[in-house]
């Protein structure tokens, strides 16, 4: 029986993302922004997609997002993950206007509804990362 | 809509075709051992000599070079795709234009996989999201959040996030899967051949990720599909009666549902199908049937609104309202699809182009669906990232 570990995140580009993964550690979320047009863009990439220009910035955000969708994960590709089943595999909305792929965590899972606020947290998950993932913005009263 | 540019349109056809049954393995037997039967098959029930193929496109489990090379060919004109599930659409539609600009005359397209034995593909997938593999964005910005296995998961979101803005409802999925698992019933080349399945049957099967059940996905197999197209002209002194390319759309291209801000319950079917049904002259409600990619219940039914064969957002009331069997109203994928015959990864998206030339030339059999002169085929690549459209008819239809 191999044994399985959580991989870490693994860049095809180390140069180009190591600023958004420092900036985890020191507990800040930063997301490319266009110098040009201000759009924000994400996953992070050599060009800004709406005007092509390369000249973006590491932009702060705010952390606020919406859940857009979700999946809830049982049976997880790398049975590294078996021992936190059931968790939520989900699509957020930053308030910024990008969308991307997180964990939402500190909810249950009758609590979740699409479109329910959403704030960013910072998990340590070993190996010097750490993971940018998202909670309820209100504790839903019980 | 822009003007549409006609030219192709119903100038070359499909002429012939072979397909070797799906099953989850072929011991013993490469990849290019299949390319070579399935090959041999379509050139002889084209009525062609092998000869006579100067034209080869195939894609991503190998390339057009090995493949001419294995078999003997000297194309003037290949092409190799890595559009996955969206491969063989847009390899008919790729043979339609080099025919029609000149290029060549008689095009095979082929493709398929041996693939080894399930578990040590499912392992060596885990391994790679352990450590290893290609440094890809998955693996940087989804493999360290625990995605579930091979596509399940952008499915999933996209289901879940359909039935949240149209209440679509868990019954009306499985509606879709138990109508395709009965045409798979009357195909000899389906996975599921013989085993008929109720909604409450899909209900209970396990959830893979909620809300996907196990049985609305398809089962990664082995198997093989190749067609051959040639010019009208030529076509109408062949043996059987020939499939016409009246319309294509596509390759189109989107970022896929895991990096993108659009509305993931929208497919690029929303751009393939308007283009390939304007070069056609036919409106959706002119199509008699449809064979659409089918990786997940989500996806089918989704490009059917996309198509514009019914509005957005209506496609569960569509699928509980319509017998979408052979027997039915409105068939869709009267072959099973991948859901009821099974995915041979390599040539998932080329059955749906074979069985539609099967059922236009009324080779169906048992499954021959009555009205069969108007085809939409739909072809998908990665997680709704790709889509070729393409209409095909019969000589009624030119
Ligand atoms: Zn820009």
């Amino acid at each position: 029986m191999p044994e399985f570990k959580k991989p870490g995140p693994r860049p095809a580009n180390e140069a180009l993302t190591r600023p958004f993964w420092e900036a985890a550690q020191q507990h800040r979320f930063v997301v490319p922004q266009c110098v040009a047009c201000d759009d924000f863009f994400w996953p992070p990439r050599a060009a800004c997609p709406s005007c092509l220009r390369e000249a973006w910035k590491w932009a702060e955000v705010s952390g606020r997002a919406r859940l857009y969708s979700f999946t809830i994960v049982r049976q997880p590709a790398n049975p590294a993950f078996l021992e936190g089943v059931p968790y939520v595999y989900a699509l957020v909305d930053l308030e910024e206007g990008i969308r991307m792929v997180s964990n939402v965590v500190d909810c249950l899972l009758d609590d979740l509804q699409n479109e329910m606020s959403l704030v960013a947290m910072f998990e340590e998950m070993g190996d010097g990362w750490t993971l940018v993932k998202f909670r309820p913005a209100r504790r839903q009263a019980r | 809509m822009e003007q549409i540019d006609s030219t192709i349109r119903g100038r070359t056809a499909i002429v012939g075709f072979a397909e070797l049954p799906t099953q989850r393995t072929y011991p013993g037997r490469s990849t290019l051992s299949l390319f070579a039967e399935v090959a041999r098959d379509a050139i002889l029930d084209a009525g062609m000599r092998l000869a006579e193929i100067d034209g080869l496109i195939t894609g991503d489990s190998t390339n057009s070079l090995l493949v001419a090379q294995t078999l003997g060919l000297t194309p003037r004109y290949t092409a190799s795709m890595t559009l996955h599930g969206a491969n063989g659409a847009s390899a008919v539609a790729t043979a339609a234009a080099a025919i029609a600009a000149g290029l060549a005359t008689n095009v095979l397209c082929i493709f398929g996989e041996s693939r080894p034995a399930s578990s040590s593909r499912l392992n060596a997938e885990a391994v790679a999201r352990d450590g290893g593999g290609p440094r890809t964005l998955a693996s940087e910005w989804e493999a360290p959040y625990g995605p579930v296995i091979a596509a399940n998961g952008g499915y999933g979101l996209m289901k879940q996030r359909h039935m949240f803005q149209y209440g679509t409802t868990q019954e009306q999925f499985a509606k879709c899967v138990v109508d395709e698992r009965f045409n798979a019933v009357e195909n000899a080349n389906a996975l599921w051949v013989g085993d008929l399945i109720t909604i409450d049957d899909v209900l209970a099967s396990r959830m893979t990720n909620d809300p996907l059940h196990l049985l609305e996905g398809v089962m990664p197999c082995s198997g093989a599909n190749a067609a051959i197209v040639t010019s009208a002209e030529r076509a109408r002194t062949l043996p059987h009666p020939p499939v016409f390319i009246l319309g294509v759309g596509g390759p189109v291209v989107t970022n896929d549902t895991m990096r993108t801000s659009h509305d993931i319950t929208v497919s690029p079917t929303a751009i393939a199908a308007p283009l390939a049904l304007a070069m056609a002259g036919y409106a959706p409600p002119d199509i008699e049937f449809v064979q659409f990619y089918d990786c997940y219940s989500i996806y089918v039914m989704m490009c059917i609104e996309d198509a514009g064969l019914c509005p957005k957002g209506e496609v569960g009331g569509f699928y509980q309202d319509t017998d979408t069997t052979y027997l039915g109203t409105f068939p869709i994928n009267t072959d099973g699809g991948q859901i009821g015959g099974g995915q041979p990864t390599g040539a998932g998206g080329f059955r749906h182009v074979v069985e539609a030339a099967r059922q236009i030339m009324r080779r169906g059999g048992s499954r021959q669906v009555p009205k069969a002169d108007l085809c939409l085929v739909n072809g998908n690549g990665g997680i709704a990232s790709v889509v070729t459209t393409l209409v095909l008819g019969s000589a009624a239809t030119l």
